[in-house]
């Protein structure tokens, strides 16, 4: 997967802040750069408040970006207008599955009329009996019976939603989908079903993921590559093994210092490592390539050591 | 501990995927959204009388000139004041009896009326037919009703649904808007319309339209505000639904039972702010009736001919009440999930 290297995302540069100009001005995302390839699931993991949500939704251009490219596929979509026809193709290609499962399908509308909203927005079904067929195949693929699209979506559990929005989101026919914390808000018996789901479909579709989440063992176990965000900044971004055996950064340390494990002799040992945050950031601070593949967010100077 | 017996292996069976899928099965045909509605709003046995009561009003409202027995403007002095009397029959409350002096008598016939004149409602001061003026005037009060109606759902939903949606600057405006108007009291409105405008059925409309829809529009915002950040929202974004069609289809469906419940105080309120102002005598002009004339005329005579006032409050009451019901069920039929 990574050495078939053709970026399908590259973001430069992003930076979105809110509030611009006032007292409570927050630099949600500041200045990030990475490159997401075709085919591969590129992790985003931080704590609450770090802007991995906020990436992204730049990126799928729910927020204006302050400033920064997004290239998709070569093409720089942060700055194409709403309504425009580039937008309408844009938004064919690129889908999000949101974290809350109970927030996310409007009640008052039938899984039917759910999952084929963006058949009928992009005018993708000629007539009805089409538009149903299609959304039966969709139900299918996410292992719903396809009876149940004429009911409303309080009649179903958590992982049933779940996968419902899965299903909307791939009506389009998208290539790229952003999962935003899509398992969180998930029963753990549940979180298994709904990432393994989403791996067939991977598979079947050669679709390629942006997973944001806060659990790590749930990115490793997903992702190829995995980014850390910390306050708005990628401070350390490797390939799933390398952040999980060579972590470098002292934040991904003490990330992964927190994971626990089910064992009592280990966790009675287990120590966790703080984190400062004076002690670590200075100004003259950038992500760079410290190793091959391996990005660290520090000085020239730190970078040298490696 | 004992030993737990084993289960041979036949005797378990393989629970075919068919059956599983079987139980999962619907029975109940699939409808529309629309259709919900009504089937659950008809499963609502108050509702549904509510709303037959108040189809029946409005039906006789329409049909007024054909209905009404008598012109509601017609004065027959030498008939003024008789009591309820339908017909021949002697039913006690309907037969034309008043009390006078202590004695019971028959005011029909004090007035030397011949046989077949009667009045089922009874006739006021100036002996106009009750009952043809109660239907003219909840006629007149009822379009007051549906205009208000109209206005806050054309002027105030729209306006909350912009404003909550857009936010910022334009919210600050449109909100800065609505404070101005809100603080101007209605009968401020009225009064300086009289000034303009005769007095009478379209300025009473007008100051409703003009003051009528804050509350409806404060309400939607509000609301709006708090739907606007619903991840189902956002996901019709990045299907690329536009503002409009994510109004139509995302917001109103989910403000509904808001819509309902502050229509069902508007619809009270408006009839209620007729009949106060024709009630001071500043609404609707003489000779036109409406249900807040005949209330203040019915009042001034009360103790000695109570029918008078009895029918006109009791037909405001009746709307009132149904149109609290009917909201109430409407506002459940619309929620799915208060289904059955």
């Amino acid at each position: 997967m990574a050495d078939e290297k053709t970026p399908i995302v590259q973001v430069k540069h992003l930076k979105q802040y809110f509030n611009i100009g006032k007292a409570n001005e927050v630099k949600a995302v500041d200045d990030i750069s990475f490159d997401i390839y075709k085919g591969e699931t590129f992790g985003l993991v931080g704590e609450s408040g770090s802007g991995k949500s906020t990436t992204g939704r730049s990126i799928i251009r729910l927020y204006n970006p302050t400033s920064g490219q997004i290239l998709f596929e070569g093409d720089d979509i942060s700055k194409i207008k709403n309504r425009s026809p580039r937008m309408k193709q844009f938004r064919q290609q690129m889908q999000m599955i949101f974290q809350d499962p109970y927030a996310s399908l409007n009640p008052r509308m039938k899984v039917k009329d759910i999952i084929a909203e963006g058949l009928d927005i992009n005018n993708l079904s000629k007539n009805d009996d089409e538009r149903t067929q299609r959304v039966e195949e969709l139900l299918n693929m996410v292992h719903l019976n396809p009876e149940h699209m004429s009911r409303y979506p309080y009649e179903f559990s958590g992982g049933q939603r779940q996968r419902i929005g899965i299903a909307r989101a791939l009506a389009v026919d998208p290539q790229f989908i952003i999962a935003d914390e899509p398992i969180s808000a998930l029963d753990v018996s549940i979180q298994a079903q709904v990432v393994n789901l989403l791996q067939d479909i991977q598979k079947q579709r050669n679709l390629t993921y942006m997973f944001i989440a806060h659990d790590l063992s749930m990115v490793k176990y997903i992702s190829d590559r995995i980014a850390v965000m910390y306050s708005g900044k990628i401070v350390e971004l490797a390939s799933a093994d390398e952040i999980y055996n060579n972590p470098l950064h002292p934040y991904t340390q003490s990330l992964l210092s927190a994971i626990p494990v089910p064992d009592p002799e280990v966790e009675k040992t287990r120590e966790r490592i703080d984190f400062d945050h004076k002690k670590h950031f200075s100004d003259d601070q950038r992500l760079q390539e410290v190793q091959p593949g391996h990005f660290l967010y520090c000085s020239d100077e730190q970078a040298k050591k490696y | 501990m004992e030993q737990v017996p084993k289960i041979p292996k036949e005797k378990f069976k393989l629970l075919h995927k068919k059956d599983n899928q079987a139980q999962e099965s619907l029975g109940t045909p699939s409808l529309t959204y629309l259709q919900d509605v009504r089937r659950r709003l008809f499963s609502n046995k108050v509702a549904t009388v509510c709303l037959i009561l108040l189809g029946i009003m409005v039906l006789i409202s329409v049909f007024a000139p054909v209905v009404a027995p008598h012109n509601p403007n017609t004065q027959r002095v030498e008939y003024s004041n008789l009591p309820p009397k339908i017909g021949n029959l002697d039913i006690p409350g309907f037969n034309g009896m008043q009390n006078m002096d202590g004695k019971s008598v028959d005011a029909y016939k004090a007035v030397n009326a011949p046989k077949d004149t009667y009045y089922i409602l009874g006739t006021d001061y100036l002996g106009r037919d009750l009952l043809s003026r109660i239907i003219y005037g909840t006629r007149l009060s009822l379009i007051v009703a549906v205009l208000a109606t109209l206005v806050d759902l054309i002027i105030g939903l729209p306006y909350g649904i912009v404003s909550g949606w857009k936010g910022g600057k334009v919210d600050t405006f449109l909100q800065r808007i609505i404070e101005i108007v809100s603080s101007v009291p209605n009968l401020v409105v009225v009064i300086l319309m009289m000034i303009i405008l005769k007095p009478g059925l379209v300025s009473i409309v007008i100051a409703i339209a003009l003051t009528d829809w804050v509350t409806m529009a404060r309400l939607i915002r509000a609301q709006t505000f708090q739907l606007k950040e619903q991840e189902y929202i956002l996901a019709a974004r990045t299907l690329g639904e536009s503002s409009t069609k994510i109004a139509t289809k995302h917001l109103i469906p989910n403000l509904s039972s808001t819509i309902i419940i502050q229509t069902m105080f508007t619809i009270p309120n408006a009839i209620f702010f007729e009949a106060f102002l024709s009630f001071i005598g500043i609404g609707i002009p003489a000779p036109n009736a409406s249900l807040g004339t005949l209330l203040s005329d019915g009042q001034k005579a009360f103790r000695f001919l109570p029918y008078q006032m009895w029918a006109p409050a009791l037909i405001l009451s009746i709307i009132m009440i149904a149109t609290n019901l009917l909201g109430d069920g409407l506002r459940d039929a619309f929620d799915p999930q208060s289904s059955d």
